[in-house]
């Protein structure tokens, strides 16, 4: 027989967004109800926009600035921010000991290198060849380092100096549930103390709009919250990460608790109808057996992408008097980092004992004034990967 | 032979079906005979025209037909291959239900230039396109299919459906270790007893242009274009980088218990994984060698064995002279004055680097080998390296008595995973 799982606590979280970088920033910008939105420079689509980061602040050398595409450059700062937090960074023992799962996407492409290859690619004698010599000599050969999808892992180990394990989950939100709760199964099960788990996503890119537009899944302006839009997603640029540890382990280093990560599900299906919310309905009763609600809220993952947000509103529904915050209306989904960001507000609102006002004319989200004790995380993949995650005060 | 309990009092994890493919060919029959004959898989690229490449050469596997070529696409038929032929072997489960979680190590998904040039030619663009255009074709509704295959999840995805594994797929990439990475996530999972079998597959579809020149402006390739079978050369004085390659390989993983309950046959054992992430540079290890040094140090500690239980070693070997001489490092490091007497061979002097498939690949090569009893040699060795002395089986398969053996798989990015296979449960 296995030992009873070990309590993990949330030491530390890092969040960059349109709100700003840190707790402060997202919750008073969440407190406020603001809501950051470029309508012009991707139009028609949406985004929001990454608030100005002082990279210098955790990224020191501007060498590693300039190896790195936007998207590592988010997520080396929210894993500088999450480490800080943790009492975690420029400790080099702790930090040989910190097993990393970093969940990505791929890097940002030259926009300008495609769309000129695709003008006059078509009017070459030898249009194969002419692509070879375009690529050859127009590509930047570092590029491939900020395209690698594990290679924002590796900029963290370089520039924060993580080197007990580093591993690297593709896979869009699925990916970022799934690196949450292997990290998290990792520690219960004693196979690690401390980890460092998110990821990052540039939301201001011309290809990724180009591909999930491709499966019908991005919201032409104007701007509506999650639950009002009748199907789609609006990107936006998030850092998340977390530090997670063994209770014991933080406890010895007289670790402060943020938050306790109780428990972390995922599931797959190929969604046939009623799929997501029966996966839904699955994990919710695993994660509160005995149908105690009081004290507790969701914090959605939905995207605004169809069926998935419609087949999430029917079963939140059943939820009845539970309060519902979609994150996705104030700060745009970022696919991978999307599930660690969430999970980062959960504890920022658990810390405050209060859960933060709503974005929706809907009926979905209500006001609540309760107290706030638990909150469970959802995310259902735009396309794909249903997960859920609990988080509750450390009282 | 011991009981389910193994080192720490967790369950031992076994191997009880493989599957591979390279461009040797298709199955682990073709694969060891060619292996042990010596022979090389690499040719003259003829997927796409090689004119202005310094590189035209690669271990690309053409037999599996892909009209028109998408790497992604290729990688997942492969993985298919590789799955059905190690589910096969183990005989677990039923047909599309197997009893586990599927981890997938694949190459990062991405939109590749004949999705490009179809949108391009979708948008109705007819002087200059640019994103704006190709949006307008997106949008269109007439290229799902698009978004689909270029989902990250989406090989996983088609896996799992197929073969029926449980839970949410993993596809992880850990750069040239993603195939170490895969096996060692299914060792992790089935030692904290979340499963008692685990799908672990790599694969590998990655010789197109844009990729090929990606490794080739980073100065990693070797240029020895003429002949092609003769350019890899790992350990070699004249080695001149790695020469790329296409594949798959499939492992069935179950717990000791299981597998005897079961009556499986026991192919190897999974007895150890280390791992160590370096933070020296993004593409070179630190020059003390100290990841790679304690990434052996950690399989070996793990598989609660010593550097001396070690017979032989299926080295990173990739013919690059930064690899090379850092595996050396490593492994000199480790092993002491032994280092020179450990037999190690470079499978990919003959199938080329699998990239995301390598380590899972070379694991089912490394657990032939100890099946076999009998070392695939290192080709193309004839000039050696004398800052390199190490047994390297050079140009000759040979037999030799094989009970633990160590795989290293390094990567871009700082990774490094070593995995420690035995032939029976300890």
């Amino acid at each position: 027989m296995a030992d009873a799982p070990r309590e993990v606590w949330i030491t530390g979280i890092g969040i960059v967004s349109c709100l700003g970088e840190g707790d402060e920033a997202h919750w008073q910008g969440f407190a406020e109800g603001r809501i950051k939105i470029d309508a012009e420079r991707f139009a028609p689509y949406l985004v929001h926009p990454l608030a100005p980061l002082d990279l210098d602040k955790q990224i020191p050398k501007k060498g590693d600035q300039r190896q790195m595409e936007p998207w590592q450059r988010i997520g080396t700062y929210a894993a500088g921010l999450a480490l800080a937090g943790a009492g975690v960074k420029g400790n080099a023992e702790l930090l040989a000991r910190t097993d990393m799962i970093v969940a990505a996407g791929g890097g940002e492409r030259d926009v300008a290198v495609d769309a000129a290859i695709l003008t006059n690619k078509p009017k070459s004698a030898n249009p194969e060849a002419f692509l070879n010599e375009r690529l050859m000599s127009d590509l930047r050969p570092t590029l491939f380092l900020a395209q690698l999808s594990n290679l924002l892992a590796g900029n963290i180990s370089i520039v924060h100096g993580v080197t007990g394990s580093s591993r690297t989950f593709m896979g869009e939100e699925a990916a970022g549930v799934d690196a949450v709760r292997v990290a998290l199964a990792r520690i219960e099960a004693g196979q690690s103390e401390l980890a460092l788990v998110g990821g990052s996503h540039n939301g201001e890119r011309e290809d990724l709009l180009l591909l999930y537009d491709a499966g019908g899944h991005m919201l032409h302006a104007p701007f509506q919250p999650v639950w009002e839009r009748r199907s789609g997603m609006v990107l936006g640029s998030l850092g998340a990460f977390l530090v997670l540890e063994a209770r014991g382990h933080a406890e010895a280093r007289n670790a402060k608790p943020l938050a306790r990560l109780a428990r972390v599900l995922s599931e797959r299906s190929a969604r046939p109808p009623g799929a997501v919310s029966a996966a839904l309905t699955r994990m919710w009763q695993t994660l509160t057996p005995h149908g105690a609600r009081a004290g507790m809220a969701v914090i959605s993952g939905a995207t605004g992408a169809q069926p998935a947000t419609n087949e999430e509103r029917a079963w939140l529904k059943s939820l009845a008097e539970v309060p519902v915050r979609a994150t996705g209306s104030r700060v745009g989904h970022g696919l991978e980092p999307q599930f660690s960001m969430n999970i980062a507000l959960a504890t920022l609102a658990l810390g405050r004992e209060k859960l933060f006002p709503p974005a929706d004319s809907s009926g979905v989200e209500r006001e609540y004034e309760g107290p706030l004790e638990r909150v469970a995380v959802t995310a259902v993949g735009h396309w794909r990967g249903e997960g859920m995650a609990l988080v509750e005060a450390v009282t | 032979m011991a009981a389910a309990g193994g080192n720490n009092g967790r369950p031992v994890v076994v191997v009880t079906g493989m599957g591979v493919i390279t461009s040797l060919g298709a199955g682990k029959a073709e694969n060891w005979t060619k292996l042990t004959a010596g022979e090389s898989g690499i040719h003259r690229i003829t997927r796409f025209p090689n004119e202005g490449l310094k590189t035209t050469i690669a271990g690309s596997v053409d037999f599996v037909p892909v009209e028109p070529f998408c790497s992604t696409e290729l990688g997942e038929r492969m993985a298919t291959m590789v799955a059905e032929e190690a589910i096969g072997e183990s005989g677990i489960g039923s047909k599309s239900d197997f009893p586990g979680p599927l981890f997938l190590a694949v190459a990062p998904v991405e939109i590749e230039w004949p999705h490009r040039d179809v949108l391009a030619a979708g948008s109705g663009a007819n002087d200059t396109v640019g994103y704006g255009d190709l949006w307008r074709a997106s949008a269109s509704g007439r290229f799902r299919a698009i978004h689909e295959r270029c989902q990250f999840a989406s090989v996983a995805e088609h896996l799992a459906e197929r073969f029926g594994t449980k839970g949410s797929p993993i596809s992880v990439s850990t750069a040239c270790s993603s195939g170490a990475s895969a096996i060692q996530l299914g060792v992790e999972a089935i030692r904290r007893g979340e499963a008692d079998a685990a799908l672990c597959i790599g694969t590998d579809g990655s010789v197109n242009a844009e990729s090929l020149i990606r490794f080739s402006l980073l100065s990693a390739l070797s240029t020895a274009n003429d002949p092609p079978q003769a350019a890899a050369k790992p350990f070699s004085k004249n080695r001149d980088g790695f020469v790329m390659a296409e594949g798959a390989a499939a492992l069935v993983l179950e717990s000791y218990a299981a597998a005897t309950a079961r009556g499986a046959k026991i192919l190897g054992v999974l007895a150890g994984c280390g791992e160590m992430a370096d933070s020296f540079h993004r593409t070179r290890s630190s020059p003390d060698g100290k990841a790679i040094i304690g990434c052996i140090r950690n399989a070996i500690a793990d598989a609660g064995l010593t550097p001396d239980d070690i017979d032989y070693i299926n080295p990173h070997g990739t013919g690059t002279p930064e690899n090379d001489k850092m595996e050396y490092l490593g492994v000199s490091s480790v092993f002491g004055e032994r280092a020179r007497s450990i037999p190690i061979s470079s499978n990919k002097s003959m199938v080329g680097h699998t990239l995301s498939a390598a380590g899972t690949v070379e694991a089912v090569f490394t657990l032939l080998t100890l099946q076999h009893q009998r070392l695939p040699p290192t080709i193309n060795y004839k000039v050696p390296d004398p800052a390199i002395p190490l047994d390297v089986v050079p140009n000759t398969a040979r037999d030799a008595k094989v009970r633990h053996a160590l795989s290293n798989s390094f990567g871009f990015g700082g990774q490094n995973v070593s995995l420690l296979m035995s032939r029976e449960p300890a």
